[in-house]
């Protein structure tokens, strides 16, 4: 079988940043089974889907994001297939890309095109929700107080990626 | 910090401003008027200076023109220079305006230069722009980075003095997240200049420093409050640095959505309105003494204070106790009036009058006290509704904003000596009442004697108030002036509209980060560096690169097409179709959805097949198409056009959500999962077959038009056996992050059946000589399915689709533009795209235009397509293209050039 | 840049999301008049003051919703 390459793959190859640098670091999340779920479901792969707005469920390794109504996002291990159910369950792995923003004033380098709040108050742990990064639509969940998941879509990657080296620049990111 | 201004070198001390540090080396003369080139100083200390404009240089590209000397900070080794004179601030030719000032009235431009009209362009904008200007503009990229930041808080307090600086203080105490910003390089507005405060000053800040809820923005001008309390702030981050840290952007624009706006602007002085009252050396009071005793920097050594209310008293002390003459205070309530001053290139005498008795007074420093205007600019663009305070002598909020509290000076709130009607006027001479764009109380007079009478309208005649800095010290002088020509109150005239920004701001500053790589995405897909190394030539198709031809040596576009066309005709080509649009349709009721979308019937389509699917609008015209696989009979893959995917999406799940709630079927986009590989040619098959992990891929078991689930060298495929060709052809979808290596797999099973890459230009030759259309090539928004030769697909029996009741509408039918082909009698001949046909050249009724135009590689002639007026009657008929200077004959023809019965599909 | 309040998310930046024009159009069925069909694709309010209208948190929740907006003051009135 022939080799995956996955978008940003000369990111991929660099360490992740000291996790005590001042600096907010921008690391791509290593592959994953994503999963697109729509319809009247209750849960997947035995885990029940939040079904609070703009909330998170972390069972495992396995996160399963709300975005709406009737509507989540599985990031799952590689490994793991995709399961059936009740509504529409669709393969997306490939079409979005996860990055890392971590550290110190994270929240601050993504408000440099994200118009969200991303105080803690405001969107705590375990909050998520698509929102716009610049002219890129993203899907943002805080797994923790100084990191970030965002996902986007493959093709917009590069853009966002970008986006967010310049934005670091003056946080001392080189 | 040593810096230079024209050219001559100075001192400076830490914390000046360019005006401060020129006037205590003695320079007092610092820019040359707009339109009359008069000498002139600064008549301010802060940001609504309209004289003191100057270019600041750290070479090449970094040259800033138009920057307030009152605003600049110095830093070591700043170059800066005047603008707006030829050769010299001193010697300036432009000065000749001066002298011919009485030929010069308002609307002197609209009443002279109007004949002849063309000049108006050629001649005489350039030569008054040249004539009357500000800076130069830079003429090289801009090499600087600038940033945005969103931003939310609790508080937001514009302005730092003593009324915002308490506001702060107290919301911070409270628990708030505050926001605090001030235009000025230190915080502490008027505190600053008084010695007194500085220590309650320093105690303040520490405590606002130390808050980790606060945040602390010096020069940061609030420039616009925009919809729902967000208001934008610029910051000037390294302008103040001599050598910045390339790291860090130039400035930002902070987007703040603030719960609650405390604007504490506070107010600026006026100046008087007399005779001469623009030279330099004359200032307003509160200017003469920020210079005296906030930098040091006397700006005179022998001072006249001429003052309508009771701050011409307190600015004569101040400036006596930091070591000025106090020559003489003219208080103006007690019967003076100023006659006149002399002085070329900075005050020498002032003139005054009383009951008859004039006199001359000798000074080198005047300062004008007209009482003060409060800064309502943000409050009036939150849209609040000031009223005239008679007392104040200016408006002052009223009606109330919801969230926003103006507090302090801007509010209305001065002690009781610092307040003073409108002062009088002194309109003989030249009394100057917008300095920036030379505007005096003679041609507001004028302007109201050639009958304007709407503040607006003087405004626009004289341009009083409309220089860069907006008539901040003119605007309630020039309504006087107005309301006292008109007898007529303040409150008649009305008040010219405060728009935003507030300063001006750099248009990098609003660019931010969108510039250059980052000004739009650029989106690639998976094979895109492949596509690189095999020498593609890309185009842009909305944010996307696409390959469009792959020249080899020698080879121009129109030989790399041909030979690409030839290639797909004989043997086999592949191309990158990864950008079209996928969506899943999934759901019980996903053909019933659709049967309701698309204008074709789904219900009897059998899983593991395809057809052309077309998407209409409400109106009936085609806003779609593509091909549409049925996985299982739940389960389609859509494909849409490039530019319509996210359209489309959206358009189908309005419906879904808002018309047919009750159907259950869901939406999921899968453009970007997949990664497709188009393999045409009558060799494709013989391509892929070792590729295709045993699948049967033969005509029998995979017809045209059908699509199955399988592997590709082991990885998960979609595979379509779809054309838009012409050609026997496959569609191969694997996982975006496999797109590279099935290219590469791919590539070298073609090259082996004597193929190769195509891109789109050959894709759009190919599908043109078989009549394909392209939605928004073809089409332009107003071709039904008939028009374009697709009523075909219309599902007959179907009770609704989206635009079916469309089609029945009057109009809808008749002699409609219907696609035709269009054949050259000359078969090198390729016409124009958009180019206008006529039946001849005698008559120039449009009959339609040309659609799509190629060389046509393979059918040896070009080729046209064309949306021709009732075209299907019009075959064989001979029509005119009309070109500049010239007509082509053109033939109508059907709109297939190439394999009219589809044979080489099927192969 | 306006704040709209989206039911579910709650209020959000204008720019996640997407106009959706005037609320409460009926479609009419494919046996509608020429008049009620032609009402249907082209006639629209245009009020000066409260105008009811879609909306779709197209950056968010994805979902479509109604809100009434005073065409003078550009205010969401509850």
């Amino acid at each position: 079988m022939p080799d995956a390459l996955p978008p940003l793959a000369a990111l991929a190859r660099r360490g992740p940043l000291d996790r005590a640098s001042p600096v907010p670091g921008v690391t791509l999340a290593p592959p994953m089974r994503r999963v697109a779920l729509h319809g009247d479901m209750s849960f997947y792969a035995g885990i029940p889907l939040p079904r609070t707005p703009l909330r998170a469920a972390l069972s495992d390794e396995t996160a399963i994001l709300w975005l709406g109504p009737e509507e989540w996002l599985v990031l799952a291990p590689a490994c793991d297939n995709v399961v059936p159910g009740n509504g529409s369950v669709v393969d997306v792995s490939h079409r979005q890309v996860g990055l890392h923003i971590e550290g110190y004033r994270a929240e601050t380098l993504l408000n440099a095109a994200c118009p969200l709040d991303l105080d803690l108050d405001a969107f705590p742990v375990g909050a998520c929700t698509r929102t716009v990064f610049g002219k890129a639509q993203i899907t943002l969940w805080r797994r923790d107080a100084a990191l970030f998941h965002l996902e986007v879509a493959r093709s917009f990657a590069g853009y966002v990626h970008a986006l967010l080296r310049e934005a670091a620049l003056e946080f001392g990111a080189g | 910090m040593k810096f230079t201004f024209d050219g001559r070198p100075y001192e400076a001390r830490r914390g000046d401003t360019l005006a401060a540090a020129l006037i205590r080396n003695g320079v007092h003369l610092m820019g040359r008027s707009f339109k009359y080139h008069r000498p002139r100083g600064v008549l301010a200390a802060g940001a609504e200076e309209p004289n003191a404009l100057v270019e600041i240089d750290r070479g090449g590209a970094r040259r800033t023109p138009n920057l307030r000397a009152t605003v600049v900070e110095v830093f070591d080794g700043m170059v800066a220079r005047s603008q707006n004179r030829t050769p010299s601030l001193r010697f300036d030719v432009g000065a000749v305006n001066d002298l011919l000032a009485p030929f010069l009235p308002p609307g002197f431009y609209y009443k002279t230069f109007m004949w002849p009209i063309g000049a108006w362009a050629k001649l005489y904008e350039p030569l008054i722009r040249r004539a009357a200007g500000l800076g130069r503009a830079p003429d090289l990229p801009d090499t600087d980075r600038y940033t945005q930041r969103f931003a939310h808080c609790d508080v937001l307090v514009i302005g730092a003095g003593p009324a915002g600086l308490a506001a702060a203080a107290e919301a911070a105490a409270a628990g708030m997240r505050v926001m605090l910003c001030d235009e000025q390089a230190e915080f502490g507005g008027s505190l600053l200049s008084d010695p007194a405060a500085a220590a309650g000053l320093h105690e303040t800040l520490a405590a606002l420093f130390a808050n980790p809820r606060a945040t602390m923005l010096c020069r940061t001008t609030a420039f616009g409050i925009y919809g729902d309390n967000l208001v934008g702030l610029a910051e000037r981050v390294t302008d103040h640095l001599p050598d910045p840290d390339p790291a860090l952007p130039r400035e930002r624009l902070w987007q703040v959505r603030a719960k609650r706006i405390v604007v504490a602007a506070g107010a600026i002085e006026r100046p008087l309105v007399f005779p001469g009252n623009d030279r330099p050396g004359i200032m307003l009071g509160d200017a003469a003494r920020i210079f005296a005793t906030r930098y040091g920097a006397n700006p005179g050594r022998n001072a006249v204070v001429v003052t309508a209310c009771d701050t011409g008293a307190d600015v004569a002390r101040d400036l006596a106790a930091s070591g000025v003459r106090i020559a003489r205070v003219i208080d103006l309530r007690e019967g003076f009036r100023v006659t006149g001053t002399s002085g070329r290139l900075r005050v020498s005498f002032i003139g005054i009058e009383r009951g008859g008795a004039r006199e001359k007074i000798p000074c080198d420093l005047v300062a004008m006290c007209g009482g003060w205007t409060p800064s309502i600019h943000l409050y009036s663009q939150a849209r609040g509704k000031p009223r005239f305070d008679a007392a104040l002598g200016a408006f002052v909020p009223d009606t109330e904003v919801s969230n926003l509290i103006c507090v302090g000076a801007c509010a209305g709130d001065m002690p009781g000596a610092y307040r003073a009607g409108i002062a009088p006027v002194s309109s003989e001479g030249r009394a100057f009442v917008d300095f920036q764009n030379d505007v005096t109380a003679k041609d507001l007079e004028l302007a109201t004697r050639e009958g304007f009478r709407s503040i607006e309208h003087v405004k626009r005649y004289t341009t009083t108030g409309m220089a860069t800095d907006q008539g901040k010290t003119s605007n309630i002088n020039a309504l006087g002036i107005v309301a006292g020509a008109l007898g007529a109150t303040i409150p008649e005239i009305g008040l010219t509209t405060f728009r935003t920004p507030y300063t001006p701001v750099t248009f990098g500053t609003l660019a931010g980060h969108s510039r250059g790589d980052l000004f739009d995405p650029v989106r690639t897909t998976p094979m895109h560096q492949l596509a690189v190394a095999a020498g593609a030539v890309f185009e842009d198709v909305g944010t996307w690169k696409r390959a469009r031809y792959f020249p080899r040596a020698a080879e121009d576009m129109h030989m790399a097409v041909a030979r690409e066309c030839r290639m797909v005709r004989d043997s086999v080509g592949m191309f990158d179709a990864t950008t079209l649009g996928e969506i899943e349709v999934v759901g019980a009721d996903a053909a019933e959805f659709m049967n309701r979308v698309y204008i074709n019937a789904w219900t009897r389509l059998a899983p593991g097949r395809c057809r052309y699917g077309v998407m209409l609008g409400e109106n009936g015209f085609v806003m779609d198409d593509g091909v549409v696989g049925r996985l299982a009979p739940d389960r389609f893959h859509v494909t849409t056009t490039t530019g319509g995917a996210a359209r489309v999406l959206a358009a189908m799940e309005d419906y879904r959500q808002t018309e047919w709630p009750e159907l259950r079927v869901w939406l999921t986009s899968v453009s970007e999962q997949w990664a497709v590989i188009a393999v045409q040619g009558p060799r494709a098959r013989e391509a892929l077959l070792p590729l295709v992990d045993g699948l049967d891929i033969s005509a029998a078991v995979m017809p045209h038009m059908s699509v199955v689930e399988g592997t590709f060298l082991g990885i998960e495929m979609r595979l379509f056996r779809v054309s838009f060709s012409g050609e026997m052809g496959f569609e191969v979808n694997v996982p975006a992050d496999y797109g590279h290596a099935a290219w590469e797999a791919i590539s070298a099973r073609v090259g082996a059946c004597q193929g190769g890459l195509y891109g789109t230009e050959a894709m759009h030759v190919l599908r043109a000589e078989k009549g394909f259309i392209i939605v928004g090539q073809e089409t332009d928004g107003t071709a039904t399915p008939d028009d374009v030769g697709l009523a075909w697909a219309i599902g007959k029996a179907k009770p609704d689709f989206i635009g079916k009741r469309s089609l029945t509408r009057s109009g809808m039918s008749g002699p409609r533009r219907q696609l035709v082909g269009l054949r050259t009698d000359d078969p090198a001949t390729v016409l124009e795209e958009g180019a206008q046909i006529t039946a001849t050249t005698d008559d120039n009724r449009p009959l339609g235009h040309v659609t799509s135009a190629y060389g046509g590689a393979t059918v040896g002639h070009s080729i046209a397509l064309a949306m021709i007026e009732s075209g299907r009657d019009r075959l064989g008929a001979t029509l005119q293209v009309r070109m500049p200077g010239r007509a082509i004959a053109v033939r109508v023809t059907a709109p297939v050039f190439y394999d009219p019965e589809g044979a080489r599909l099927d192969a | 840049m306006k704040l709209i309040p989206c039911p579910i998310c709650g209020e959000r930046a204008e720019i996640e999301f997407a106009y959706g024009g005037q609320a409460g159009l009926v479609r009419p069925p494919p046996t509608a008049t020429e008049a009620a069909w032609g009402a249907y694709l082209y006639s629209r309010e245009n009020p000066k003051g409260a105008l009811r209208e879609r909306w779709r948190h197209i950056h968010g929740c994805g979902r479509f919703f109604n809100l009434t907006r005073d065409t003078v003051t550009d205010k969401f009135i509850p």
